[in-house]
């Protein structure tokens, strides 16, 4: 009688662990599948299905073949690969250009103001990027132009004779895409700068080093991890960036995104853009892979401090 | 060098001046934009002609269209919205559950799951755009090839902006939620359990609480995301353009101030609701 009851209170306590598990895996199975479907269905086949379009040809209407034509064409046409290069070497222009001019911003929020000021600026720092890149971009045009406030300015003091055109030059990019990127380099090196602690600067100090030695054997090493993430991600939206090369060097922009989208959209030569889509994001993916190496970082982490 | 040591005099008056320089540069290209909005004039350029409101709400008669007179500018601000509402609501949904996801529960394959989930943020939004146009295609060829049937939503247009810029935006939103939930005192939850709540109350009551300012500040994110989004946007968007699109086709025909109008008009937008976030924020914290 006795063991027969507490086997009953056995099976219970077995059905309500089964119970349990099953309930566990069908609450893991209802997260799992908006995840699955969002990077499966809209990242990882998307991709795969790019892939596999530029390793064809079309040979008829509505027939295609194997091949690596696209990826040929890319090599054989200057004009691809030219444009390809010099996109590469303008960001990494653009990268370096806005290090630099947020490196000093960054060092005077996270160092020099004191109390509510550094915390102020920061804020007004980023006021800019709650704004459209088109809304900024439609201001440095209206500066810009031959027409526009600042060579008419130079012309008026005499600087120039006339005014000159300042829209379409390789600087009027670089300039625009600086200002695009500030705000992805300033964030993470304010929040390196912020935990330097002040005493090993003042140790050093006291120590007898200059100041360009404090800057290059204590600061920048320690704000390494959050100049590579900056420059990671300046580096990528600068390459991926259409508007702003587009719209302020006009037909001298030359950048590759513009390729991809003349090819996609304008003649309709899905093969080829997809060829020219994968060789932009093979170079992103390598950069963002060589600065994590250089800096000996993990992905993650990178990606979560920004 | 920092405050506690002594500063030559040409360093602090070079920090000064690289400020001031620093803040004009911001906020230059801004102010000239707003400047503009107000001049009497065909086109935002100088000379200044004198102040109007035309290009807010001029209309036929004035032979100006001002922002408030233009249909097509205003529809495509509304098309723009209902965008980034959707992109809103499916990115903080999804990001909640990634969330729970990742932080709560334990499988097999989870650290590879967190890795793919970063990836949307390294691959460039042009890129995203040509794929998602690519597969949405030619699934729209399978099915009518095998069915017959001819599925509208997967040719360029909105469903497709909206996946595009969600295929991204999702990403920042676990990213934002993750983070938050991460530092969660799970014992207040077991004490709830302990105190005969149920699972469901539990959630209710004390997580999803805790989590309002991550759901917020996340919510609000998307939406700017999506609303300022370009490059997705230009490979995907069809008949009706969105807001970013339209201000894009007409800067290359050279436009009238009522762009200006339309970009103070977002500018303020966006600056009431940076203000009522951080008021929102400070509010929380004393």
């Amino acid at each position: 009688m006795r063991s027969a009851r507490s086997d009953l209170r056995r099976t219970n306590v077995v059905d309500a662990v089964t119970a349990a598990r099953w309930r566990g895996r069908l609450v893991l199975a209802l997260l799992l599948a908006p995840a699955l479907l969002w990077l499966f269905a809209l990242i990882v086949f998307p991709h795969v299905d790019l892939a596999v379009l530029s390793f064809r040809e079309r040979t008829g209407p509505g027939q295609h073949a194997a091949s690596l034509a696209q990826y040929r064409t890319f090599f054989t046409e200057p004009l691809y690969w030219h444009i390809f290069v010099r996109t590469a070497l303008m960001s990494a222009i653009a990268t370096a250009l806005t290090l630099l001019v947020a490196f000093p911003i960054a060092w005077i929020i996270a160092k020099l103001a004191r109390g509510r000021a550094g915390s102020l600026l920061f804020v007004v720092c980023l006021i800019p990027f709650w704004v459209s890149e088109t809304v900024r971009t439609l201001g440095w045009m209206i500066l810009l132009r031959e027409s526009g406030v600042l060579p008419g300015l130079l012309a008026h003091l005499g600087v120039t004779d006339g005014p000159v055109e300042l829209l379409y030059h390789d600087a009027t990019i670089l300039v625009g895409l600086v200002y695009a990127s500030l705000l992805f380099m300033v964030v993470p090196l304010v929040g390196s700068l912020e935990n330097l602690d002040d005493s090993l600067i003042e140790a050093a100090y006291d120590l007898g080093a200059s100041g360009w030695s404090i800057l290059r054997e204590i600061v920048i090493p320690h704000a390494a991890p959050g100049i590579t993430a900056g420059c990671i991600v300046v580096f990528m939206l600068t390459l991926g960036n259409y508007l702003t090369p587009n719209l302020l060097g006009g037909k001298n922009s030359q950048w590759f995104t513009e390729q991809i989208y003349t090819q996609f959209i304008a003649r309709f030569n899905w093969e080829q853009g997809a060829a020219f889509g994968f060789l932009l994001l093979g170079l992103s993916t390598c950069m963002v892979w060589l600065g994590l190496t250089l800096a000996g970082q993990r992905f993650g982490d990178v990606m979560r401090r920004t | 060098m920092i405050p506690s040591l002594p500063r030559p005099l040409w360093l602090r008056a070079a920090t000064s001046f690289y400020l001031v320089a620093f803040l004009i540069f911001l906020f230059l290209p801004l102010v000239t934009v707003g400047v503009f909005a107000f001049n009497d004039a065909p086109y935002p350029a100088p000379p200044w002609h004198g102040f109007t409101l035309d290009w807010f709400f001029g209309n036929e008669s004035k032979e100006r269209t001002g922002l408030f007179g233009d249909e097509e500018l205003l529809g495509s601000i509304w098309t723009s919205v209902i965008v980034a509402c959707w992109v809103t609501v499916l990115s903080v949904a999804v990001g909640t559950a990634n969330a729970f996801l990742m932080e709560r529960a334990k499988f097999r394959g989870q650290q590879a799951l967190s890795v793919l989930m970063l990836v949307p943020l390294v691959i460039p939004g042009v890129i995203l755009g040509i794929s998602i146009l690519a597969f949405a295609s030619r699934i729209a060829e399978l099915c009518n090839d095998l069915f017959g049937l001819e599925v509208e939503f997967l040719r360029p247009g909105l469903p497709l902006v909206v996946l595009g810029q969600f295929s991204y935006v999702a990403a920042i939103a676990t990213l934002t939620i993750s983070a938050r939930l991460k530092r969660f005192d799970r014992t207040l939850e077991e004490a709830a359990l302990n105190l005969g709540a149920s699972q469901a109350a539990v959630l209710r009551t004390i997580t999803l609480p805790y989590l309002r300012p991550a759901l917020i500040g996340s919510a609000a994110i998307a939406f700017l995301m999506s609303f300022e989004n370009f490059n997705t946007t230009l490979m995907l968007t069809g008949a009706d353009s969105p807001l970013t699109i339209m201000m894009y086709g007409r800067m290359r025909e050279g436009a009238t101030p009522v762009l200006n109008a339309v970009s103070l008009f977002l500018m303020t937008a966006s600056a009431i609701l940076a203000l009522t976030l951080m008021r929102r924020g400070e509010r929380r914290q004393t």
